[in-house]
């Protein structure tokens, strides 16, 4: 059988003006009269990447932040075209780089379910057909001619999400739409996205969910600086793509070099000390610290220091600020200098952790950066048994647990 | 099974134009206008009526200050009659060439999320212009009957072909300034000032006859609506049209389009990449 996809040395180049975003008229009328023309820097977003996507198979596509993955997704959605090389599809084609594209908060649930499904490149009779449906699973029925901006953000997600779950091509397209809504939402979605690639359809699906992508992917394609780094079974790329953020960014000493001196980006440096000294090993039940430190351009009225620690499947297993705890620290306006956490006795079971860093002024994100580092757990033996608890049924390490043992007669 | 559905991405060539997607695509197209038509009489309090008002008070300024107080002459209609009839196809090319203009800035967000064929957006722009200009009809019927004014049926054919010279010559104008204002966003500011530059290089308010240097006639004829409105009151008039403006008007019109559809297309693939 011929390939679903056939991706052929597929290039993207863009030209970045180095000046400023938008083009404007007095730019183009000012290069009439400068002898070279101005600042252009060439930029490969995607060089050469092929591969082919057989029927019935679900590609994952994984990669850091600009690796290329988005820009995959828009020439595979025709959004934008590619520079050089092609790409042949058999069957029909349906992305989802958004849930929701093209809602107007002023119409009604009705009317958008209409209007995003026509977006989506369904006809109306396919819409009318499916619309109790689509209801149905929103589970808005009641607000159905109530407009849009009354809705609630996750009610809008739902409707959103509906419309494009009853979207029936042979190839879809998706992006982290599974990024936003709650736990249970996006299970749902889950849910419904094993079911489309059970009944032999293609999904190529962009996502930093290690676990959602092996779930739903037998195969992966890691890319790195826009080039196919490497094609194989999901479980291969996850581990590969995880191992090489490790080589990258973390340095064993516990220290890590993030943006230079002259840089505008406020972090500068991250360490990780466990019990008080530096080192990116720490063990179950030392005290751990993290530690940020900044310069920033403005002064941040009310630093807030976010750190989510997650599991090797980027399953998050702490997600804490500061904001949360207080009393800690007076937050002072500040630019410069450290902010710290300290997990006074570490409850993490033995293995590889990786941690996101927010760094923010109040309720906005300054600096986000994501698997910015990678730490080890080591096991103690913390009894004079000598012993842990089993590894495959415990994720978290409770050290004090009392027991008692009784020999009095159970009274009512 | 079923016909299995082909198909294939590759460099764009700039000057290909599919058709067939086009059609593919036209109930987009309807929920596009439907969707801006909906908006926009949700949002006002007089709902449709604006589209019948505007029309209806430019009528009476002019009919005052230019027909009375500057006693313009006017083609041997009631000036009224004659403002309002160039007024009702002159609406329909200053809100369709803005709304254009502003269309792929306005629909940025979907333009980089999914794709279509992007020429969708500037049309039913101007089908939205469309729309009110069937309001604006109906009173411009009922303005005929209230001032008596002789109808030449034999000629009311001119009404459609004046409507379909209308939408060539926005529609052309139209994607052409909407490239332009996603890749240079100047235009933004050039657009209203273009607009009602152009309401008085064009013989919405006089008539052609009264302008004195020939040359100067020739230059008000480049104007694509100047054919469209001429050719909307041959049935109402008793002044024989200028022949030689018409074709000037008309081709100017034609040009206009060519060149609107051609930068639209050449530059259309870049849209997501640049908006």
């Amino acid at each position: 059988m011929l390939p679903v996809l056939e991706v052929k040395g597929v290039s993207k180049k863009f030209s970045i003006r180095h000046e400023s975003g938008y083009l404007s008229l007095r730019d183009r009328v000012t290069d009439l009269f400068k002898p070279a023309p101005s600042s252009r820097e060439d930029f490969w977003a995607l060089r050469d990447v092929s591969f082919d996507v057989q029927p019935g198979e679900s590609i994952g596509i994984i990669g850091k932040n600009g690796a290329g993955k988005s820009t995959l997704l828009k020439i595979l959605s025709k959004i934008t075209p590619p520079t050089q090389g092609r790409i042949i599809g058999r069957g029909r084609i349906a992305s989802l780089l958004e849930v929701g594209t093209g809602f107007h908060p002023e119409l009604t649930g009705r009317e958008n379910i209409f209007l995003n499904g026509s977006i989506l490149g369904m006809k109306r009779h396919e819409i009318t057909a499916r619309f109790d449906a689509i209801v149905d699973f929103a589970g808005t029925e009641r607000f159905l001619d109530t407009p849009l901006k009354h809705y609630s953000s996750g009610m809008q997600l739902r409707l959103a999400f509906a419309v494009a779950a009853f979207l029936e091509p042979e190839i879809l397209v998706i992006d982290e739409v599974l990024a936003v809504g709650d736990a249970e939402f996006q299970k749902k979605c889950i849910g419904k996205m094993e079911d489309v690639s059970r009944s032999g359809r293609t999904i190529l699906f962009v996502s930093h969910n290690m676990a959602a992508i092996q779930n739903l992917c037998t195969k992966s394609i890691l890319l790195q600086r826009g080039e196919l780094k490497a094609i194989g079974p999901s479980a291969d790329i996850v581990t590969q793509y995880l191992t090489s953020l490790d080589s990258q960014i973390l340095d064993t000493s516990g220290y890590i070099q993030v943006h230079p001196e002259e840089s505008n980006k406020p972090i500068r440096a991250i360490e990780v000390l466990c019990d008080g000294r530096r080192s990116a090993t720490a063990y179950m039940g030392c005290e751990l610290e993290i530690r940020i430190y900044f310069k920033a351009l403005e002064v941040l009225t009310n630093p807030v220091l976010g750190i989510i620690i997650k599991d090797l499947q980027s399953t998050p297993l702490i997600g804490v600020n500061n904001r949360h705890y207080t009393g800690n620290f007076e937050t002072a306006p500040l630019n410069n200098g450290f902010i710290s956490m300290k997990i006074p006795y570490l409850t993490l079971f033995e293995g590889m952790y990786h941690v996101d860093v927010h760094l923010g002024n109040e309720f906005k994100d300054i600096e986000v950066l994501q698997d910015c580092f990678q730490f080890t757990v080591e096991p103690i033996p913390f009894s004079s048994s000598g012993q842990l608890p089993l590894k495959s049924i415990n994720r978290m390490f409770i050290k004090d647990i009392k027991w008692i043992l009784n020999s009095s007669d159970h009274v009512e | 099974m079923q016909e299995l559905h082909t198909f294939e991405i590759k460099p764009k060539k700039a000057f290909a134009f599919n058709f067939k997607e086009l059609v593919d695509y036209s109930e987009l197209l309807y929920f596009f206008a439907w969707r801006d038509i909906k908006v926009k009489y949700k949002q006002t309090v007089l709902g449709f009526l604006w589209a019948v008002l505007q029309p209806l008070l430019l009528m009476l300024i002019f009919t005052f200050f230019i027909g009375r107080a500057m006693q313009v002459s006017s083609d041997g209609m009631d000036y009224a009659v004659f403002a309002y009839s160039g007024l009702v196809l002159w609406l329909v090319f200053s809100s369709g060439v803005t709304n254009a203009a502003n269309s792929m800035v306005t629909n940025a967000a979907i333009i980089k999320k999914i794709y279509f064929p992007r020429l969708i957006i500037p049309v039913s722009a101007v089908v939205v212009a469309l729309f009110d200009f069937i309001m604006a009809f109906v009173i411009f019927i009922v303005i005929l009957l209230i001032f008596a004014t002789p109808i030449n049926l034999s000629l009311i054919y001119w009404w459609p072909l004046a409507l379909l010279l209308t939408i060539v010559g926005t529609v052309g104008p139209g994607c052409l300034l909407a490239a332009l204002n996603i890749k240079y966003r100047d235009f933004r500011y050039v657009v209203p000032f273009l607009i009602q530059a152009l309401l008085f290089l064009t013989p919405v308010i006089y008539p052609v006859s009264s302008i004195n240097q020939v040359w100067l006639r020739y230059v008000v004829a480049l104007n694509p609506m100047y054919a469209a409105i001429s050719v909307f009151r041959l049935p109402l008039s008793t002044v024989a049209p200028d022949w030689t403006l018409l074709v000037i008007s008309l081709s100017s019109g034609v040009l206009f389009f060519i060149i609107g559809l051609a930068y639209f297309r050449r530059t259309e693939n870049y849209f997501a990449d640049i908006a």
